[in-house]
């Protein structure tokens, strides 16, 4: 191994750097370089003078903080945080919930129709979500629903899907429509690689299948759904194009519903390109804060399990 | 519990699984066939699943007339109009949308794919100084929320007098964080270091052994980086949403986002809507019901594992 070593570096050592060239020049431009400039605009204001008019009216000047305390202090943007964790509340734990379910159904024995039922459960992933926001937008448009047109035959109320709570409901089915196949594939794949003796050996023992899913195959899979977890959770955060695309069907759905909704209509709706950054960075800083929080606590639990 | 299993497992793993003691008796034979409970939930899930899929489909074939007097899963009768009135809608541009979206998904994901296969494959086989430190930093781009990215993405294009333009929207998604972690679990699990080794024996350059010798035995999960991003470029909206002005260059996505918001105003448009919606999931059914036969299962949960 030590000879290995040595005589790779002669004419290897620099071959690495080699390959991760593309990779490091795109990350620099794409990903280093916004990343920057989007602190150093969020430190600045545009200072006008005068009517604001002519070349010289407008200028950017230094803002300290000024940025950030108004953005922290302003409602909208801490009303869409609040309706984005609401959001997240219904959608994370029913997706993950869903998706755990169906998984252990596909991998418990004797089951039917499980390779029709796994490919039709995952196919939405393949569906964008502005499709799938336009899909079942229009499933709640009562013109055009089966839902309301069968409400209406019963002669049962017919609840309006676009509005105050039940917009929560209608938002995070298209979530959970869209995102359950995905991890249920992930947490099945885990499952598949559990060996078969440890059931054999479950049986033998008494265990029931349920027993037999409590309490091994969900703490045997606890790696993949603290990853689904993690996922699900960043993507909650960042929910923009289905309430966008649902917002031409209702008026219920504002520009500023989720935060990053906001900062896209102050960027490029206001043109406040210094408050829309400052807004983002915060956005940034918590996503961060929030998944090493979560992976942190994981890895703890994980550890405590194993030295068990 | 699971050592008490482990403790266990010596004798019945030689046993074939149908053989196993206690399967075989005292339960009535129709329960042993069928586990009812799990199928007909698993069903019901397809069925909720498969619900706006189905939904889109007939209501395409519907004339503007029926899509709101006939019951919704009855199928109308005006396909054909509905397929002419949308590739007439404004010269055609329909086509353009899909043309747009077959084009950065397809070279966004070819491009990427080599990013990523390039760098998995150097943080897997070589031990250099700051590894670990590029792929964590790599990494760390996954958290980053599109928006805090595309607006001074958008900027800095602008500077670059690049907004608006097929490039503004391919080349900001040809570095996936994603893909050069899955390329990365990939490479160390698909290509061993003696071959690398032996390629430098016989005296190969470090291009010529990934080229020749570890990129065909990376290919099988590389097919499987190439399609996430492909279905994420496909998938994407918020980037040509910001980037683009000009809708002869807009995605799909993004097409049929202002078809919507147009025809919020104008009901009439609502069929061209739907039947837009209706072509546009086809190719990427197409293509899932291709791939999910290729689709390495054993690459995602290799993924969990580590």
């Amino acid at each position: 191994m030590k000879s290995t070593a040595r005589r790779q570096s002669h004419g290897v050592k620099g071959a690495p750097y080699g390959f991760l060239l593309p990779a490091t020049i795109l990350f620099a431009l794409f990903f280093a370089l916004p990343i920057g400039y989007a602190f150093w605009l969020s430190l600045r204001k545009v200072k006008v003078s005068g009517l604001g008019l002519g070349s010289g009216a407008r200028k950017e000047v230094w803002a300290g903080l000024e940025n950030y305390t108004d953005a922290l202090t302003d409602s909208e943007l801490v009303n869409g945080a609040l309706r984005v964790l609401g959001y997240g509340c219904i959608v994370v734990p029913v997706m993950l919930g869903l998706a755990l379910l169906f998984a252990l159904m596909l991998d418990s024995e004797k089951v039917r129709l499980a390779p029709f039922t796994r490919l039709a459960i995952f196919l939405p992933y393949a569906i964008p979500g502005v499709v799938a926001a336009l899909l079942w937008g229009f499933l709640y448009l009562p013109d055009v629903s089966p839902f309301y047109f069968v409400l209406d035959k019963l002669g049962l109320p017919q609840p309006d899907l676009l509005d105050g709570g039940p917009l929560y409901l209608a938002l995070s089915n298209i979530a959970v429509w869209g995102g359950t196949g995905f991890n249920m594939i992930v947490i099945y794949t885990s499952l598949q690689s559990i060996p078969a003796e440890v059931y054999e050996a479950a049986k033998l023992d008494g265990a029931t299948p349920a027993q037999i899913a409590l309490r091994i195959k969900i703490p045997m899979v606890a790696p993949s759904l603290v990853l689904t977890f993690f996922f699900s959770i960043i993507a909650t955060l960042q929910v923009f194009s289905e309430p966008t695309t649902l917002k031409p069907l209702t008026n219920s759905v504002s520009t500023t519903w989720s935060p990053l909704m906001k900062v896209h209509r102050d960027a490029f709706g206001e043109g406040d390109i210094h408050g829309a950054a400052a807004q983002a960075v915060i956005i940034a800083f918590a996503t961060l804060l929030l998944s090493f929080g979560f992976l942190r606590a994981a890895n703890r639990r994980q550890k405590q399990e194993a030295a068990r | 519990m699971s050592s008490l299993a482990v403790s266990q497992a010596e004798p019945v793993a030689g046993t074939a699984p149908g053989t196993a003691p206690g399967t075989a008796q005292g339960r009535p034979p129709l329960r042993r066939r069928i586990a009812l409970i799990p199928t007909a939930s698993l069903l019901l899930g397809a069925i909720y699943c498969l619900l706006p899929v189905a939904w889109v489909v007939i209501a395409a074939t519907k004339s503007g007339r029926e899509l709101f007097s006939t019951f919704t899963f009855l199928p109308g009768t005006g396909f054909a109009d509905n397929f002419q009135d949308l590739s007439a809608y404004r010269d055609g541009v329909y086509w353009s949308w899909m043309g747009n979206s077959a084009l950065y998904a397809g070279l966004g994901a070819l491009l990427s794919t080599c990013v990523s296969a390039f760098s998995g494959y150097a943080l897997a086989i070589y031990r250099f100084r700051g590894r670990e430190t590029i792929f964590n930093v790599l990494l760390a781009g996954v958290l980053m929320p599109p928006v805090i990215l595309a607006i001074p993405q958008y900027l800095l294009l602008a500077k670059a007098d690049l907004t608006d333009s097929y490039l503004s929207v391919l080349l900001p998604q040809i570095l996936s964080p994603y893909g050069v972690y899955l390329a990365r679990i990939y490479a160390a699990a698909a290509v061993p270091a003696d071959v690398v080794e032996a390629g430098r024996m016989d005296g190969a350059s470090e291009w010529r052994i990934f080229t020749r010798v570890a990129l065909p035995m990376m290919i099988p999960g590389m097919v499987t980086v190439f399609l996430f991003q492909f279905v994420a470029i496909w998938n994407n909206f918020l980037l040509p949403y910001i980037m683009l002005s000009d809708d002869e260059k807009f995605p799909i996505t993004l097409g049929l986002f202002t078809l919507l918001e147009q025809g919020a105003n104008t009901p009439a448009l609502y069929t061209l809507v739907i039947t837009g919606a209706f072509l546009a999931v086809l190719p990427l059914v197409a293509l899932f019901l291709v791939i999910q036969r290729f689709w390495s299962l054993d690459l995602l949960s290799g993924a969990v594992k580590s």
